[in-house]
């Protein structure tokens, strides 16, 4: 996620102690940093979320308009995912149109959602092959201290969650939530050499060699993966890193869900 | 014509009482709260909420100007770039600077360059960044006033901090500070910043129409409203930094120093003093 340079003492450090179980921040290896939610942040907003974790702090919010379905589905509402890295959350950001990493972000945290049926598309159908509600999920990262991946994913779960559709403005009929039927949870682990760190902090994420982010459902079942980076990983770290992604999802679902 | 008639009098912004539709008096602020370093990564930042505006200002720097060919081999630059969240307004906004927020960014930028130090900094740039969360009217004001905050906690080195706060004219009467719904059916704006300490005005824009005696009461308002927020400005960086004999106790007890040995002690003082007194 960035050019920034992680001294060798550091480096040393971080490795010494995550080859003993332990992290600089007090954590143990499978362990992600605090999660907390803070639900219909923005008015403005049809539904939002500001998420930390740990010092990551992001804010989400949703609009709901309406337009047309894309052709070829032609009875179900439209999902659309950004993400802005603004220069206020790190030194390493410019202000621009999104680069490929924040493209990336944005297009895994929308296919855990998407792939999950966290939101029941179709009831977003207003008249098929014209009209359907389109919800625009866009994240804003007030203050990036690693992992964005999973911070992201939690706020916009979150903020849809709180999502209630302005149908009566519009003249549709009376307002009502969205119908949400799933939860995903992305949980991203970081490998470091040899090791394996979830939910890596920002000095953790700048000097691992491969990343992999699992979004697993509220059944433990896989929705989306995605393996960033250059280096890899063996099968059985993988096989590994997913039973880890379906335990701490367990542990973060609720947070999300009762926020 | 019934219809148009019918509207107007909906549109109504002053009451019988002369006092506005949420209750403020003409010369009142709508509530204002500050609050300085909120975030962990820039150097300095602050956090705004003035009515229904929520609004975050971050500074980095003095940091390495970039792209290099925008140094100043005398000065530091102060860049400014005022943003709005897509979210921030009931339409959502484009991502992505407009026209309008690139002016603001502009305006802001200059009034800041006014009070920064600029020659202490040669070479480097002092970058602001105002990130509108939720817009309520008057977010220009809200941001630069966060933004001089942010600056003060970035420990940047400034004549004074800057204040800002808009007045206009609804329903033909002066007010200080107008809301979402004053400035859309209000037939005057007139943003503008100061200097408290000296009084000079740093930003200054108008649109709509004002006689020169309500421009006058206008910036009598402003000028109130911004000596009020210089006090909250004040409060939230006393509040972000000062600290009492208790909490520094309460960190770390104090530690005896150790005793000296019997020859190394200093002689008695020698004074007219001495212990007989005069």
């Amino acid at each position: 996620m960035s050019e920034e340079i992680v001294s060798e003492l550091m480096r040393a450090h971080v490795y010494r102690l995550a080859s003993t179980g332990q992290r600089v921040d007090g954590r143990v290896l499978d362990e992600p940093r605090k999660v907390a939610i803070q639900r219909s942040f923005v008015k403005t907003a049809e539904g939002s979320a500001r998420a930390k974790l740990g010092n990551t702090d992001i804010l989400v919010g949703i609009k709901m308009s309406v337009g047309e379905p894309y052709p070829d589905t032609p009875n179900t509402g439209v999902l659309s995912t950004s993400v802005e890295l603004i220069p206020m959350a790190s030194p390493t950001f410019e202000a621009g149109p999104p680069r490929p990493d924040a493209i990336e972000l944005a297009r895994v945290v929308d296919r855990g959602i998407r792939e999950s049926k966290m939101v029941n598309m179709e009831k977003l159908c207003i008249t098929p092959k014209e009209k359907v509600w389109i919800m625009f999920i866009d994240i804003h990262v007030l203050d990036f201290d690693g992992n964005l991946f999973d911070a992201c994913s939690y706020g916009a779960v979150a903020a849809l969650a709180s999502t209630v559709v302005p149908a009566k403005n519009l003249g549709l009929g009376e307002d009502f939530a969205l119908p949400i039927e799933h939860w995903p949870v992305s949980v991203t682990t970081a490998k470091i050499k040899d090791l394996l760190v979830v939910d890596p902090s920002l000095d953790e994420e700048r000097m691992a060699d491969a990343r992999i982010t699992v979004t697993t459902d509220e059944n433990g079942d896989i929705r989306a993966m995605q393996k960033g980076l250059s280096g890899s990983f063996s099968y059985d770290e993988v096989k590994r890193i997913i039973e880890t992604a379906q335990r701490v999802g367990r542990a973060i679902r609720p947070v999300l869900r009762s926020s | 014509m019934e219809d148009i008639e019918h509207i107007e009098k909906e549109m109504k912004l002053i009451k019988a009482d002369g006092r506005r539709l949420d209750g403020r008096k003409a010369d009142e602020l709508r509530p204002v709260r500050i609050e300085a370093g909120v975030l962990r990564r820039a150097d300095g930042s602050a956090y705004i909420e003035w009515g229904g505006n929520k609004v975050l200002a971050a500074v980095y720097g003095p940091r390495e100007a970039h792209p290099r060919h925008l140094q100043d081999p005398a000065r530091a630059l102060v860049q400014c770039r005022y943003n709005m969240a897509p979210f921030s307004v009931s339409d959502r906004k484009r991502p992505g600077p407009d026209r309008r927020s690139v002016e603001i960014s502009k305006v802001i930028s200059e009034a800041f360059s006014a009070v920064v130090f600029k020659e202490q900094f040669p070479r480097t740039s002092v970058d602001i960044f105002i990130e509108v969360l939720q817009a309520d009217a008057g977010t220009r004001c809200a941001g630069l006033t966060a933004a001089s905050v942010a600056l003060a906690d970035a420990g940047v080195p400034m004549r004074d901090l800057v204040a800002s706060c808009a007045s206009g004219k609804i329903d033909g009467v002066v007010c200080v500070d107008l809301n979402k719904e004053e400035d859309n059916f209000g037939d005057a704006d007139c943003p503008m910043a100061i200097v408290p300490r000296t009084g000079e005005i740093v930003l200054l824009q108008m649109d709509g129409h004002l006689t020169y005696d309500e421009f006058q009461k206008a910036m009598e308002m402003s000028i109130g409203a911004t000596h009020r927020l210089y006090e909250l400005q004040r409060d939230a960086l006393r509040r972000r930094y000062s600290t009492t004999l208790e909490d520094i106790l309460k960190e770390s007890p104090p530690v005896p120093p150790p005793p000296m040995p019997e020859s190394e002690l200093p002689p008695p003082p020698e004074d007219d003093f001495g212990p007989e007194g005069i």
